[in-house]
């Protein structure tokens, strides 16, 4: 003990309080789906928001709350910070219908990145359930913004009915533009689906990529992530090849409130973006 | 800076604290109130608990009349110095609406001058150096707990009477401290009363300039040293610390954690009396016109069920899942995150519980169960278990 008669923090505090939202107004709402929408993001003053592919923020709406919501723009060009939010709880739905021109709060950015560039030279897989397609995209664009850097880039993407496919347009342009092989499943399809249905997970088998080459990123619910990352390593990619990322309950999404504890991680500042050799032991367990 | 021992009366440990007042600090220290030893603002010596003695024991808290005149002959009050820096409902910020949305206003006003700590335990001076750890020396700084430090003086006493719930002996934090007080003082009773003041800092010695003293003698350096050798051997609970980390890791499939949920009421006592737990959530309030609007930081805890929620349910949504965290964080995942134990052996956790549920006996309990020590385990497969939510 040293230091509890002259506490001084060793690090720098960060520049703002960390703790403190910055007004940032919605410039631009999108409905995607029936229940999920982009929201389009201008700082009120200063510069826009400097962030990487994997990153989030806790938006905030005012009087009503805070959650923690992946970056869903571009991170290669400079344009409105984007949010593409599914309307499932209090906080999310004063968010989706907020009206343009209102103003939210922005905290962050926070947490840890895809670091797509170290797929550089070898081929990209990127597995998306559901709303998970949404922190993927940061990484997609990234990988299109330099496509010659890369090898072969596969997205496997599974949602719920065809009616639920996020970035409709964007998939058939990444595929036929940028030449990413894009196969998308649904759990339910009916009407005029004529595409795959089943688990994003059944499509990672066959799928065309050179498992032991092959830059690894997961985004969705925690089981459909436990199955896609194990049918990878079951292919062949390395674990340490492999990263998901995490959802937890996040209050503060600097490390201080302890919500997010995942055994010795705490997933705001460790993660979210996680390599699944590190996950893998803390996946297994039920509850942890 | 004079380092030798000095003595001083129970008239000295009241020109003490108004030498602290006198020098702008709130004083805090041990006082009576509802029945038990709790901190609270002193101004003097007769605020302090006298001839007083607490009865500890799981689920057993009594304050029990003393023979003599003690003013620190019990152990360690019902809260540790948590409440004091890092308050049970904080306001962050206070935000009204604008043209350009919204103004946050920082609410420093308010703030009060530095604390001066009288009869602070070992075990809760560990307890703040361990949040000092936690909210001030890493990446991100909670600003307001680091102001609320700043300045801090602080009069320890070496423990004499540790109650039926301490093991501070066993984790290393006490009886006495070693180190990150400006005085110390042993609090002596055979001949007359008196207290053993050593000096830590020279801002200590500067204060203890303005109360009366006399050297000490090498036989109240020996009396003083008795004290703290006697508290020692009456530790009323033991932690086997050796090793902790790997046993929870490898308990986290226990049965025994089916056993405590049996017993455990997930009414988060433990968690709220813990010196050293420092999980919280947010709320915002509104006034009535929505145009003012407060978040404030509140204590959490991880056994209640809506900790862990995200969209679709509580993540641990059982309580044998939520004692295995507490439990796995306090004395094994805290190691890997700050490099110490999260646990200064205060017992609170164990007075406290209304189950009377004992951190020292479940860790021996798992200990007594888990698998000799053998060749490192080969890593885990990653074997799908059951749906979460």
């Amino acid at each position: 003990m040293t230091s509890v008669l002259d506490p001084q923090p060793t690090t720098a505090p960060e520049a703002a309080d960390p703790m403190t939202p910055v007004p940032y107004r919605l410039e631009r709402l999108r409905q995607d789906t029936r229940d999920t929408f982009t929201l389009e993001l201008e700082p009120v003053a200063g510069p826009p928001l400097a962030y990487r592919a994997g990153q989030f923020t806790m938006l905030d709406a005012f009087g009503v709350g805070e959650v923690p919501i992946s970056i869903s723009g571009d991170p290669t060009r400079p344009g409105p910070l984007e949010h593409t939010i599914r309307d499932v709880g209090v906080v999310t739905h004063a968010l989706v219908t907020a009206e343009e021109g209102a103003v939210l709060g922005v905290r962050g950015p926070f947490g840890t990145t895809w670091d797509v560039a170290d797929g550089e030279g070898g081929d990209v897989v990127l597995v998306a359930g559901g709303i998970g397609l949404a922190p993927l995209r940061p990484a997609l664009l990234e990988l299109i913004g330099h496509r010659d850097r890369y090898g072969r880039v596969v997205l496997l993407y599974g949602a719920r009915t065809p009616e639920d496919i996020l970035f409709g347009d964007e998939l058939r342009t990444w595929a036929v533009d940028h030449g990413v092989t894009v196969e998308v499943t649904v759990d339910n399809g009916q009407h005029a689906w004529r595409g795959k249905v089943g688990l994003v997970t059944h499509l990672v088998p066959r799928a065309g990529f050179d498992a032991r080459n092959t830059l690894a990123l997961v985004c969705g619910p925690e089981v459909m992530m436990r199955y896609a990352a194990s049918a990878l390593v079951d292919r062949g990619v390395p674990a340490g090849r492999v990263r998901l990322s995490m959802e937890r309950s996040m209050k503060c999404g600097v490390g201080l409130c302890g919500h997010c504890q995942l055994r010795e991680l705490f997933v705001c500042v460790d993660g979210p973006v996680l390599t699944y050799d590190r996950l893998a032991p803390l996946l297994t367990c039920r509850e942890l | 800076m004079d380092r030798r021992a000095q003595i001083i009366d129970v008239q000295g440990l009241q020109d003490l604290v108004e030498a602290l007042l006198a020098r702008g600090y709130t004083v805090v220290g041990p006082t009576v109130r509802d029945g038990a030893v709790v901190l609270g603002p002193i101004s003097g010596v007769d605020d302090l608990p006298r001839g007083v003695h607490d009865r500890q024991d799981a689920a057993l808290y009594r304050l029990e009349t003393r023979d003599d005149d003690a003013l620190f002959g019990y152990a360690a009050p019902v809260q540790g110095a948590k409440p004091v820096f890092f308050p049970a409902d904080e306001l962050l910020w206070r935000a009204h609406r604008s043209p350009d949305g919204f103004d946050v206003e920082d609410p420093d006003g308010e703030r009060p001058g530095p604390v001066a700590l009288i009869g602070a335990r070992a075990c809760d001076l560990t307890a703040v150096d361990i949040h000092d750890e936690v909210l001030m020396r890493r990446r991100y700084v909670d600003d307001h707990y680091a102001r609320r430090r700043a300045g801090t003086f602080v009069v320890a006493v070496a423990c004499g009477e540790p109650g039926g719930t301490c093991f501070c002996a066993s984790v290393g934090t006490g009886p006495c401290p070693r180190t990150g007080y400006d005085l110390l003082l042993t609090e002596l009773l055979e001949a007359e009363h008196h207290f053993l003041v050593e000096v830590g800092t020279s801002r200590g010695a500067d204060v203890l300039a303005d109360v009366p003293t006399t050297v000490a003698t090498p036989s109240d350096v020996t009396a003083a040293g008795d004290v703290v050798a006697r508290a020692t051997e009456r530790m009323g609970r033991t932690l086997e610390t050796e090793g902790l980390r790997d046993l929870l890791y490898a308990s986290a499939e226990s049965p025994r954690w089916d056993d405590v949920a049996s017993r455990c009421l997930a009414c988060t006592s433990c968690t709220l009396v813990c010196p050293t737990c420092f999980c919280t959530s947010v709320g915002d309030v509104t006034d009535l016109t929505g145009d003012v609007a407060e978040r404030h930081r509140v204590w959490d805890s991880c056994f209640s069920e809506q900790f862990s929620y995200i969209h679709g349910g509580a993540l641990r949504s059982e309580t044998r899942s939520r004692y295995r965290q507490w439990m796995t964080h306090k004395l094994g995942s805290w190691q890997d995150q700050f490099g110490m134990l999260g646990c200064v052996g205060c017992g609170r956790c164990i007075t406290w519980c209304p189950a009377a549920i004992d951190i020292t006996a479940e860790a021996a309990a798992l200990r007594a169960a888990a698998p000799p020590p053998g060749p490192p385990a080969a890593p885990p497969v990653p074997v799908p278990t059951g749906v979460r939510p």
